[in-house]
């Protein structure tokens, strides 16, 4: 491709084009921001093409009580942004607040969770929200498939889902209606921060301009000391089975299993310190399958079309990342696992903050990698 | 959609299709004994848009032939051969699962 | 069927696919006293090309021809082998370590082998033209198939489109058998008879030469043949009704009930490249092979492919290489077996003397681009999710630069069948689309299962502890 000097020129380049960059690249168009996303190409490590697309909150924060809120917030914000993408693409990308479930398959996994839930809760400065303790016949009021296996479960009200495939599409659709240049095949090499603006090396060619934000997952690790930030990650594998088309028979989604609106039964999700991403586990597969079909036993049945593992972008501690740089104005760093149910706050929230200049510290102080600098606390980002 | 070319020597099969009794032979597949059974059409129903289809490659790639056999649903008609007393419905949509 | 009591628990040869390239390929290491294991999805042993040969309802040549006889003898020599063969049986894994994941009668197993010769031959090339999802619409192959196993022939009125050998064997049998033929639409691009001229002396040698144009003649006696084929669209509310087409400027149309499509054969490549084994662009067949030394050792260890699944080169063919791919394996695990089976020498010559011919008829019958990218766009490339080719157009507007985003923005290969009926379509219009070559482009990622099994046969594999520490959590 051959770009004239100005159409490299940008207000923000955005580093990443999952759904992270994305969000946000999308929040600054909408602010007038002359903004370009650079992405990789085809093949690559992107969690936004391979997650389980809960928007969940049940669970979350434990170690970072601050992390419930943000996650309540979205939550609450998801219908804003379907809403407002389908208005601008014509694309629904089927976002649902249901509330969702977590099984147990024995008393001390119940007990387990119920003993995490309190711990969650017991923090100071934790949003309260409800979620209830139920044991197998309140379970069966609402899901009646269950089998015998299942002794009880949780169930929050806030929790949901999403079609995050078409999300994708659709925030990538509504990238180029808003004029954001979303660039793929445009892998970042190196940043310099020279005269008050960024020089971004790409493999082709190089992108200027005044602000720049690093969306770029697990790498975010690499390219953050460019820009005097830093960006301290864990990624983790994690493998799902998907089933084809059934009618619908589950009107929740679960933490392991939910059934998409195309009608494909999702199984998750295994979390794995192996992190080849071009390979299956049978046995693993084997023990997810064998959960699933233990919590519903008609799903025994049904075919497995396709099974895949994904890198989840995971900071060390499992939280948010959310900073900017002293070195370098104007350079910010944002990283998160759970890119799906935080794509509304990334939208409406993170992008003002970036067309300004400046995180709001006050909002999302806590996220900042200098808590890396800290003891570590004992912690679970993950639900 | 298709029809015998030769004074068949193979002993018959009996089978239903949506209930209906259609005869069969020996070595024949679910889907040759639909496609030659004639009385059912379309083969069937697809489970995304619900469009008219029938078994495009019969060697077990396109998934076009799919059917619910004794009970199962979406199995591939055209790797199966027929027993006798097999009972085989057509899909309209998306499979369905019994509890 | 299920699995029988006598399976072993791992095998020194596993042989993926009971056509010519696995037939010799199991009978020639079982021969060598190798414990070899034959596994096919389908019921009865031949593979595509001798389908249904020990159970055809057509018993003596006169239909399907010589050829199909050959099938035979293949299947005589591997039972005499001592083989163990699975039929009915599905493989839907493969991994580097070569255990192979077995789906059969409902219970699914894992064997593990010294060697894995996968021989899961070549599948028709998607031919997506406007309607090719209507019922009445089907491949050659298809018809071809439900005549050898079933003996059965179109009623009503037929229409053949496209063009290979493949398409005048089939016309030739279905008149064979007394069936009616009312046209043959031949889409071979005329420029195509000279840029396989230069290789027509060795097709004049090959055994092709003779047989083919007598094939040809047999058919154009009595059949309307109309040449040089540009546009094809079928029609019809619920099922075919009408062929619309076009050849330069003549034009025209024609009432049907059955239309069937061919235009060649290329590498049924899903179990290979799902087991992650290295496959580049072969421009001359217009698509993607595995790379392979010359006795059919692919990029994994211990892992080889035969057949057409390797390149086309036809059944003759396909048994030489089934049979350099035994020999090898041979070699290595029981070299003082090597005298009781044929030299590689031997096989080496009878497989360049097959390979005769190949180039003139690669040349001649490589498919025009107007039947291989849908120019249309409401033509639907993935027939499971229905996606069009003007979609798949939109998303590289958008941004997608292959097919694996591509697969995120629309689904397209996600359907059951695994992108076997779109992928190549796939790759040569985004291609085409974007200025680049199928090989940059590249392929869908694939991943096992390679074909559905149900949940409860997964769930039947056995676990472990790590595995179990990796999926429950509190
Ligand atoms: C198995 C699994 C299950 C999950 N389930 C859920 C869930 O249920 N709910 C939920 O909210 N979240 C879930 N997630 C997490 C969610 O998918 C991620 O949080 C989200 O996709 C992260 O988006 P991202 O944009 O940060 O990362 P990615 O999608 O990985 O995007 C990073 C992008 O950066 C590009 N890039 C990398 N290096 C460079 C470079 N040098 N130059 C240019 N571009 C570069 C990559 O090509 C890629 O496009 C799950 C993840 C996994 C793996
Ligand atoms: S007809 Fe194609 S898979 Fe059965």
């Amino acid at each position: 491709m051959n770009h004239t000097q100005s159409t490299n020129e940008y207000d923000v380049a955005v580093i990443g084009g999952g759904l992270l960059g994305s969000s946000i690249a999308w929040g600054l168009g909408r602010l007038g921001q002359r903004t370009c996303v650079l992405d990789e190409g085809d093949v690559t490590k992107r969690a936004s093409r391979a997650n389980f697309a809960l928007v969940w909150v049940q669970s979350k924060g434990l170690g970072l009580p601050e992390y419930t809120g943000w996650t309540v917030r979205a939550s609450e914000t998801w219908s804003k942004l379907s809403d407002e993408i389908k208005a601008q693409t014509g694309i629904d990308v089927c976002h649902q607040r249901p509330g969702g479930f977590h099984l147990a398959l024995s008393e001390k996994e119940l007990e387990d969770r119920r003993l995490s839930l309190r711990r969650l809760h017991n923090q100071p400065g934790a949003t309260d929200y409800k979620i209830e303790i139920l044991d197998h016949d309140e379970v069966k009021k609402q899901l009646p498939h269950i089998g015998p296996d299942v002794v009880g479960g949780t169930y929050c009200p806030l929790d949901g889902h999403v079609n995050s495939l078409r999300y994708l599409r659709a925030i990538h659709s509504a990238l180029k209606t808003s004029g954001v240049d979303y660039r793929p095949e445009h892998r970042v090499s190196t940043i310099e921060h020279r005269n008050g603006e960024f020089k971004i090396s790409t493999e082709q060619g190089e992108i200027r301009a005044g602000k720049v934000v690093l969306a770029a997952g697990n790498a975010n690790m690499t390219l953050a000391h460019m820009v005097g930030l830093k960006a301290p990650m864990s990624p983790t594998r994690g493998q799902i089975l998907v089933t084809e088309r059934t009618v619908p028979f589950l009107g929740f989604p679960l933490t392991t299993i939910r059934q998409t609106d195309e009608g494909t039964v999702m199984i998750g999700d295994s979390r794995e310190e192996f992190i080849d991403d071009t390979v299956q586990n049978l046995p693993i597969n084997a023990v997810m399958a064998d959960r699933a079909r233990r919590m519903f036993p008609l799903l025994n049945q049904l075919n497995i079309v396709r099974t895949w593992s994904g890198i989840r972008v995971m900071p060390k501690d499992g939280f948010p990342i959310y900073d900017q740089s002293e070195t370098c104005p104007g350079a910010f760093v944002t990283c998160c696992h759970s890119g799906v149910t935080l794509a509304p706050n990334h939208a409406f929230d993170i992008a003002p903050m970036i067309a300004k200049g400046n995180l709001d510290l006050e909002r999302v102080g806590a996220f900042s990698a200098r808590r890396f600098d800290q003891i570590q606390v004992q912690s679970s980002g993950y639900y | 959609m298709f029809k015998r070319a030769t004074n068949h020597q193979e002993p018959a099969v009996q089978i239903t299709v949506d209930g209906l009794p259609v005869t069969a032979r020996r070595g024949d597949t679910v889907s040759a004994a639909i496609l030659t059974a004639g009385c059912v059409e379309p083969y069937r129903y697809t489970a995304v848009n619900g469009t008219p289809r029938a078994p495009y490659c019969m060697m077990g790639v396109c998934f076009d032939c799919l059917v619910t056999i004794d009970g199962i649903g979406n199995r591939q008609g055209c790797l199966i051969p027929v027993s006798d007393g097999m009972v085989i419905t057509r899909q309209n949509g998306k499979r369905e699962i019994e509890s | 069927m299920s699995f029988p009591e006598s399976l072993h628990a791992a095998y020194d040869v596993i042989v993926i696919g009971a056509g010519p390239a696995g037939l010799a390929a199991a009978a020639t290491t079982a021969e060598a006293g190798l414990r070899t294991l034959l596994v096919d999805e389908n019921s009865a042993p031949g593979g595509q090309i001798y389908r249904a040969i020990t159970t055809s309802p057509l018993k003596n040549s006169s239909i399907l021809g010589k050829d199909y006889e050959a099938g035979n003898d293949l299947v005589h020599t591997f039972e005499k082998s001592g083989a163990d063969r699975l039929a009915g049986c599905t493989v839907w894994s493969l991994d580097r370590e070569r255990v192979v994941g077995l789906s059969c009668g409902g219970e699914a197993r894992l064997i593990k082998a010294e060697r894995v010769i996968i021989a899961t031959g070549a599948m028709e090339r998607p031919f997506p033209i406007p309607g090719w999802t209507l019922p009445g619409v089907m491949t050659i192959g298809a018809g071809q198939t439900l005549l050898k196993s079933s003996g059965l022939i179109p009623s009503g009125r037929l229409a053949l489109a496209g063009q290979g050998p493949l398409l005048w064997l089939y016309a030739a049998q279905i008149l064979r058998a007394g069936g009616h033929i009312a046209a043959i639409f031949d889409t071979t691009p005329l420029a195509n008879y000279i840029s396989a001229a230069p290789h027509l002396p060795g097709f004049v040698f090959s055994p092709y030469w003779i047989k083919g144009l007598g094939l040809i003649r047999e058919v154009k006696r009595v059949v309307k043949i109309v040449t040089g084929v540009t546009r094809l669209e079928a029609q019809g509310k619920n099922k075919l009704q009408t062929l619309v087409w076009e050849a330069g400027s003549r034009t025209g149309s024609i009432d049907l009930d059955v239309l069937m499509l061919h235009q060649g054969v290329v590498p049924h490549v899903n179990l290979a490249m799902a087991a992650g084994i290295k496959h580049e662009w072969d421009d001359i067949q217009l698509c993607f092979r595995p790379v392979l030394d010359e006795s059919g050792n692919s990029s994994i260890k211990g892992i080889m492919i035969a057949g057409d699944g390797a390149g086309i080169g036809g059944a003759e063919s396909a048994a030489e290489r089934g049979r350099l791919a035994a020999i090898d394996t041979v070699a290595n695990l029981r070299p003082d077996a090597l005298a009781q089976i044929p030299s590689r020498d031997n096989v080496r010559n009878r497989l360049a003397q097959t390979m005769r011919g190949r180039a003139f008829l690669d040349h001649l019958y490589r498919p025009s681009k107007v039947f291989r990218i849908p120019q249309d766009a409401s033509t639907i490339v993935c027939r499971c999710e229905e996606i069009t080719a003007g979609e798949i157009r939109a998303s590289i507007a958008i941004g997608a630069t292959g097919p694996n985003q591509l697969k995120a923005y629309r689904r397209t290969g996600m359907g059951p069948c695994q992108g076997r009926l779109c992928g190549l379509t796939v790759t040569e219009l985004m291609a085409d689309e974007r200025g680049k070559s199928p090989e940059e482009i590249g392929y869908y990622r694939l991943r096992s299962p390679v074909k559905p099994i149900s949940l409860a046969e997964l769930a039947s594999i056995p676990q472990d502890e790590t595995a179990i520490k990796a999926v429950v959590r509190g």
